[in-house]
């Protein structure tokens, strides 16, 4: 197991290496000049090409690539100082670039919006397990009755409408309307447990109910086959009670499958969700990469695109791991 | 074949058998219909079944697939959902009423007083729990003692039913074990209880020749130091001939001949039974037996047969006047051996048929060695 681990740790470190590696090759040799961008922001858009070519020279976007990446990825270990437009400015380690826009380090702005993030994303992922677990498995256990077809037919219909025009209404109804959720946003928890808390739990229902549908579908239709299953038969015939039936037997094996759609959703919630960051002023990654985009902070989009190759491959790793806790038929060597 | 006393289906109960009503046999299943309403229509899988099992005996119940076996069983444990099933009838375990009874109740009943061995082991067992503890729970739910004590119950039991180094592989996964072990840890999970009736449904389908020996052996062996009743469903003829005390033979739901397994074997009397036995290669050991195979397929339950539900596949409705086959449900009716025997046919003669037209097709040397004895051989088997 031990072993196990460390071997996928390893692949995983290569996994997010050759990333790295693509996200520097495209900041590189994408459709722009990388000093462009730069260049724009500290003129206000009057670039001249004059300027521009000293950009170029001073970040090295006139020597070769791999030294660059070399350098880049020293950077990322021992840190370095970083040239940025005609000021060196001091990056230490893990250098992920420095900011064009605040001239920041990129992983010190990360520190501050990865936790934002990952309380959405924890939060989140929680009320989408519990919520839509749970009503899968009321409607499996009562399936083919009124309670299973409003049940899945409100989720059906709850899921048919875009995220961002559910979290949009709420936001208006709850925060503006009605003036509940008044401190709706992010406030590190290490400052304030209790304001951190109100500032998250608008979202993280939103977010949880909405999610919630399709687990509930998905664990409705795991929980239905699992019930069927021959050792349920066994279990009943034991004397078991119905909760030890359904709650012990019969969910430990309709997890497995529904661990496996968490672990891609929690990666994408680790990668920061766009909407819910904007509409509920969350200062999280995906605010934070969309804001970059729009004015081609590149060092912010490629530390963006690492994040959620990291998310990918940890939650990958963690699904794993879990599924040889739920199942001992998987071997982990 | 055991040799138990009391094994006639009107025998007399066992003293041993506490809490039952004088003349009240362990297991009575009065006119028992069993029916699930689906999206195709109403599912007759049992209707109008009756039988009656003794402390320490065995019945062996046969018939092909979909006749009704494993659902009139279970419904003895009182496993059918209520909401999706039909159930009418009787079936009084021990003295007490299963059909109605309150879910809690059944649970305090299921496991404790009647167990049940289903057919496929790997599938029956959870693959995510160890063995031990699948066990432990079985005893712990009837149980008031700790799970150190429930544990050594498991492994007691493993041993008991012949798993090598049990305290080693109490804590295994059932994909550990080969299919004959693992039937054996399920045998051991329906026995941790010490149940008064054993439900075996097809225990030895799914495992080797060798192994079904083993493990038929086994449930004999424990039936006698446990003295349980058993129930053994079957397609398999040759195991009703070495474990039954009592043959009822099912078709399309319903019982088309009942009594002792003696009988059944040597004087069957509807024809749906001839072929079974037709269709069994070793009921006789001579080289010559043919194996016959019923023409035809089992009717739907959906839309059963009118009349008599084996007519469209048996080969003598020509001896029946009229077309009674097709028009009237033969009643359950002694046989012509008298006593406890009964089927479910119209033929008037059936032995005579038997014993001129089937018996030399499928065993020509034990027809012949019969046609001289036969009057001798069922003044000794009637009762
Ligand atoms: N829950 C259910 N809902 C609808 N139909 C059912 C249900 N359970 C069983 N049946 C039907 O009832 C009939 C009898 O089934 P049963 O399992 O008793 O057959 P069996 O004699 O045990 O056959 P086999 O030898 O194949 O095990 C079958 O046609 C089956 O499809
Ligand atoms: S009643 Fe008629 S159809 Fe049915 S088994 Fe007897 S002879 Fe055959
Ligand atoms: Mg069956």
């Amino acid at each position: 197991m031990f072993a196990y681990i460390v071997k996928r740790l390893i692949s995983g470190a290569v996994v997010v290496v050759l990333i790295s590696m693509g996200v520097f090759a495209l900041f590189w040799f994408g459709p722009r000049n990388p000093a462009l961008p730069l260049c724009n922001i500290d003129t206000s858009n009057r670039c001249r090409p004059a300027i521009l070519q000293a950009y170029e020279h001073n970040m090295g976007f006139d020597d070769s690539v791999v030294h660059q990446y070399g350098l880049w990825a020293k950077g990322v270990v021992v840190g370095r100082s970083m040239a940025l437009g005609t000021e060196s400015h001091k990056c230490p380690a893990p250098c992920l670039g420095i900011d064009y826009r605040t001239k920041l380090p990129v992983w010190k702005e990360l520190t501050t919006k990865f936790p934002a993030t990952l309380s959405l994303a924890l939060g989140a992922s929680l009320m989408y397990l519990v919520l839509g677990v749970g009503v899968g498995v009321l409607a499996a256990r009562r399936r083919g009755t009124w309670i299973d077809k409003s049940l899945v037919t409100g989720s059906l219909l709850l899921s048919s409408i875009p995220f961002y025009l559910v979290a949009l209404l709420a936001s208006l109804w709850f925060t503006i309307s009605l003036g509940l959720f008044p401190s709706t946003g992010y406030h590190p928890i290490t400052h304030n447990p209790a304001k951190w808390f109100a500032g998250l739990i608008l979202p993280w229902l939103v977010l949880g109910i909405w999610g919630s549908t399709s687990y509930t579908r998905f664990s409705r239709g795991s929980m239905v086959e699992s019930l069927g299953e021959d050792y349920i038969r066994t279990a009943k015939a034991k004397g078991l009670p119905a909760r030890k039936v359904v709650f012990k037997h019969a969910l430990r094996a309709a997890m497995v499958p529904v661990v496996t759609i968490f672990g891609l959703d929690f990666a994408t919630l680790l990668a920061g969700t766009i909407f819910a960051e904007r509409i509920f002023g969350i200062e999280g990654i995906g605010k934070w990469g969309l804001d970059a985009v729009t004015v081609k902070n590149l060092p912010v989009v490629s530390t963006t695109v690492l994040v959620a190759s990291v998310a990918v491959v940890a939650s990958n790793l963690l699904v794993d791991l879990i599924y040889s806790v739920l199942d001992p038929r998987v071997r982990l060597t | 074949m055991t040799t138990t006393a009391s094994t006639t289906p009107a025998g007399t109960p066992e003293p041993s058998a506490e809490g039952l009503g004088a003349g009240e046999p362990l297991l009575a299943v009065e006119d028992l219909t069993v029916r699930f309403p689906t999206y195709d229509g109403l599912v007759q899988a049992v209707t109008g079944l009756s039988y009656r099992l003794e402390q320490g005996s065995t019945l062996g119940i046969v018939g092909e697939s979909g006749s009704g076996k494993s659902v009139s069983s279970m419904a003895v444990l009182g496993l059918h959902d209520a909401k999706r099933t039909q159930m009418s009838g009787s079936i009084r375990l021990a003295g007490k009423e299963i059909v109605g009874m309150s879910e809690s109740r059944l649970m305090r009943i299921r496991g404790k007083e009647a167990a049940m061995i289903f057919q496929d082991p790997l599938s029956a067992l959870h693959p995510f729990f160890t063995v031990g503890k699948q066990l432990a729970e079985a005893y712990l739910v009837h149980n008031h003692v700790s799970r150190k004590v429930a544990r050594k119950r498991a492994v007691e039991m493993l041993d008991r039913v012949g798993i090598p180094q049990a305290k080693n592989r109490v804590d295994d996964y059932p994909h550990q074990f080969s299919g004959g072990m693992r039937q054996r840890v399920m045998i051991a999970m329906a026995l941790i209880n010490d149940p008064r009736l054993l439900i075996a449904d097809e225990p030895t389908t799914a495992l080797d020749v060798t192994v079904q020996a083993q493990i038929l052996d086994l449930l004999q062996e424990l039936q006698r130091d446990f003295n349980s009743a058993i129930v053994i469903i079957t397609h398999d003829l040759g195991v009703v001939a070495e474990m039954a005390d009592d043959v009822l033979v099912m078709y399309a739901g319903r019982c088309v001949e009942y009594g002792p397994c003696k009988e059944i074997l040597t004087h069957p009397e509807m024809p749906y039974t001839w072929g079974l036995l037709s269709s069994v290669p070793d009921i006789s050991a001579a080289a010559d037996a043919r194996l016959i195979p019923i023409r035809g397929n089992p009717p739907s339950l959906l839309n059963p047969p009118t009349g008599c539900p084996f007519h469209p596949r048996c080969d003598h409705t020509d001896k029946v006047p009229g077309d009674l086959c097709a028009t009237q449900l033969p009643e359950l009716s002694a046989a012509s051996t008298g006593g406890v025997h009964i089927k479910r046919c119209h033929l008037a003669n059936p032995e005579e048929i038997y014993f001129t037209e089937i018996l030399p097709e499928i065993a020509p040397d034990l027809a012949e060695e019969l046609s001289g004895t036969t009057g001798a051989e069922e003044g000794g088997t009637s009762r």
